[in-house]
């Protein structure tokens, strides 16, 4: 196991690759997701009386 | 499968006889860099459409695609710099490759810039469906870059015509990478693209029932 983290003296520049890239790619992910239900979440809010009053804006 | 590539990248597969476990970077490297370049490819092209037959779609496709794009391409120049500095002994240098890989990340930038600045959407749609066409001429550069100039970058070494230079072992996790990635890819542009269509049709009646569940 220590060896594994160790990479064989390598450890700063592979892990660091792996930690950065992974985090973005799992912010990535994430961020899409919660902005679609967050929308929802709004529009449910709102009822039809609001969009048609948004629409004649 | 990512993680599955992940595994066999770190844990299984051996260290290579001239950098180490350094190279295992690759696993990340090259499927950000392929990926860098098929999301301008996709992005500019379906900008393209947008400008052509007025697709509303296509606009928002490649707004999504972007920050993704400039994410990746980010990560390949940040992985390619930190394998650069154990086998080549520094992080950066102004190489062919690396250069036209870094104009890629500008473009994206440049992208993302123009078509948030312009407040009406069409007007920005078309400013930088220009730029995201123009900016086309960059993609066979950075692949080509290895051959056309002398560079530190070395050439390729998969996608090579008759047998790929690269042993098995470390084919396969690099193989499984690159299609997790690109799954990843269409996964969270779909996502984005979502996002997008929700807000823009917010109005409609679809979106109204979807909203009330």
């Amino acid at each position: 196991m220590a060896e594994f983290l160790h990479m064989g003296g390598y450890a700063f520049f592979v892990w660091t690759s792996y930690a950065v890239v992974l985090a973005l790619m799992v912010w990535h992910y994430v961020v899409p997701i919660r902005r679609v239900r967050s929308v929802l979440r709004e529009l449910s809010m709102l009822d039809d009386d609001d969009v048609v009053r948004e629409a004649s804006r | 499968m990512l993680v599955l590539g992940l595994y066999l990248g770190l844990v299984v597969a051996p260290p290579d006889y001239q950098m180490g476990d350094s190279y295992r970077i690759i696993f990340l490297h090259v499927p950000s860099a392929w990926l860098s370049m098929s999301s301008y490819l996709i992005m500019a092209v379906s900008a393209g459409i947008g400008l052509v037959w007025h697709l509303k779609v296509a606009d928002l496709a490649a707004r999504a695609i972007a920050p993704l794009g400039a994410t990746f391409t980010f990560c390949a120049l940040l992985t390619g710099s930190l394998w650069g500095k154990p086998t080549w002994g520094t992080y950066w240098v102004w190489d062919a490759r690396l250069t036209s890989e870094l104009v890629l990340l500008f473009l994206f930038f440049g992208y993302m810039a123009l078509s948030a600045a312009i407040e009406d959407r069409r007007t920005a749609a078309r400013a930088s469906a220009v730029l995201a066409l123009i900016g086309l001429i960059n993609l066979p550069i950075i692949h080509f870059s290895v051959e056309w100039w002398n560079t530190l970058h070395q050439g390729s070494t998969v996608t090579r015509l008759g047998r790929p230079t690269m042993d098995t072992q470390m084919l396969i996790p690099l193989l499984i990478m690159f299609v997790a990635f690109n799954f990843y890819f269409a996964a969270v542009v779909l996502n984005r693209l979502r996002g997008e269509l929700l807000v823009q049709e917010r109005r409609t009646r679809w979106v109204r029932e979807l909203a009330r569940g």
